[in-house]
């Protein structure tokens, strides 16, 4: 059975418990100490392999457990790969600016909600233009792991005062990504948008 | 901005004290930058009173009375858990009274702490203990669907809450593997500014069977569900005039509290009454 590494509040383990729980695969979770204690979370392990970086974990899910191949559709791969680069990189600032925020990390909390600002704007412009195209999610024509990859970072930014009044695509597309069969959410994303 | 006597002349925590590396380091109290000493297992914090019971470090910035105590610290089957700091852009006050309340347990923790097709709040007696002053909700009971980090399916859990000073408070409740004692769960609230708080959980708990990492994390869960709530209610600040929020009787404790503060003329971070005069 696939077990997960898992910490409550981490925005990449919640990236790999919303995916399992689209795919309806059961697993068993392990909580890590990883606040306060600094445990290195997800870890996900499925027989021999253990893998525990957030992109590469989705990817082997799709591969593995996803028989339609939406997920990770063969045609859009090139362009979900830049989208897990974008997760682990521009917009992993807003979690980060999140462990200052609510966890006491170090860090300068206005110089990274202004590069988090920038990011969502990128984002949304995405979003806007795609929608421009008449479509609904990030990458191709229906949800891909790049749309779950980026959600929980987004979705968290209120935890360090970024509210979403002024992207209002990204409010157009997190309301469809939470309608999707499975979706679950996780304690500092707001229920009532 | 100064700060009144009856904020000034009380016991405020800091921190766990395994979280302050040897050396110097710095926290924030009361709008006020302290900076704190620890070498060897020695703290200091200026010139102002310090204490390490709990596991945490204490200071004040006036003459307080004793620490408060707490008994169950000394009992040696409790498992003494540090669930890590948590700010909150609220006042420390609306933390406090939001861990006294039990009617949000089926709407902010649904199907966790408490489930909508249960909502009702029983009766439940609060007294004002004059001679520790200190505040005493008693008999207070809810229906749970997971009560615990240990628990497996439902309960009716007894709690108790104490309230020992304006930002700490402690619940007692039954835990589901020895229904004839009372787990404890902390709150310690460090004051940084009036409308910002940092949250220092701390539990002394019967169980088990829960690794550690499954108790800081079921707590955690409660937490963050609850801080959402706490950063979203206006006023920021704690409003003390009636008519200003409506109590209704489940929310006795919180009434008791508010008069409690006043009484003791607390302000620090109460909602300025001219402003709405």
């Amino acid at each position: 059975m696939l077990s997960l590494t898992d910490h409550v509040l981490s925005a990449e383990s919640y990236t790999v418990r919303l995916f399992l729980a689209l795919l309806h695969l059961p697993y068993n979770k392990i909580a890590a100490d990883a606040y306060p204690g600094g445990e290195i979370v997800p870890v996900l392990r499925d027989g021999q392999t253990v893998l525990r970086d957030p992109g590469l974990i989705l990817a082997h899910l799709s591969r593995s457990y996803d028989s339609a191949g939406s997920w990770l559709p063969a045609a859009d791969a090139a362009d979900v790969a830049r989208w897990l680069a974008i997760a682990a990189t521009d917009l992993a600032v807003l979690s980060e600016a999140r462990r200052v925020a609510v966890l006491g990390a170090k860090g300068n909390l206005a110089v990274l909600n202004q590069k988090g600002r920038a990011a969502l704007r990128t984002l949304d412009d995405h979003l806007a233009m795609r929608r421009l195209k008449g479509k609904d999610w990030m990458v191709g024509d229906g949800p891909t792991i790049a749309d779950l990859a980026v959600f929980p970072h987004v979705m968290l930014s209120h935890d360090s005062g970024l509210g979403h009044e002024d992207y209002p695509a990204i409010n157009l597309w997190q309301r469809r990504l939470r309608r999707l069969d499975g979706f679950t959410g996780m304690p500092g994303i707001p229920d009532y948008f | 901005m100064s700060v009144e006597a009856a904020a000034l002349d009380q016991w405020y925590t800091l921190g766990a004290l395994r979280d302050f590396p040897q050396g110097e380091s710095r926290r924030r109290l009361l709008g006020t930058d302290l900076a704190i000493s620890h070498i060897g297992d020695r703290f200091s914090v200026g010139d102002l009173p310090v204490r390490t019971d709990y596991g945490h470090l204490w200071t004040s910035l006036g003459t307080p009375r004793p620490l408060f105590d707490i008994p169950e610290v000394h009992e040696a089957d409790r498992r003494r858990v540090y669930c890590g700091a948590v700010t909150v852009r609220a006042s420390g006050l609306r933390l406090i009274e939001n861990f006294l309340d039990l009617a949000h347990f089926p709407y902010v923790h649904s199907d966790v702490l408490g489930v909508e097709e249960r909502p009702e709040v029983a009766r439940y007696e609060v007294e004002q203990r004059r001679d520790v002053d200190e505040l005493w909700a008693t008999k207070c009971e809810f229906f749970q669907p997971r009560a615990a980090a240990s628990a497996e399916g439902g309960q009716i859990s007894q709690y108790m809450y104490r309230v020992v000073t304006p930002f700490n408070v402690m619940l007692y409740k039954t835990p589901p593997t020895a229904p004839n004692r009372w787990d404890m769960v902390a709150l310690f609230v460090q004051p940084v500014e009036p409308d910002l708080s940092i949250a220092h959980p701390y539990m002394l708990v019967i169980d088990d069977s829960s690794t550690e990492a499954e108790l800081v994390g079921f707590q955690q869960m409660i937490f963050l569900q609850d801080k959402i709530v706490l950063e979203n209610q206006r006023p920021r600040l704690l409003p003390l005039q009636p008519g200003r929020e409506t109590p209704t009787r489940a929310d006795l404790s919180s009434v008791l509290y508010r008069r409690w503060l006043k009484e003791k003329q607390l302000r620090y971070g109460v909602e300025e009454p001219a402003a709405f005069a």
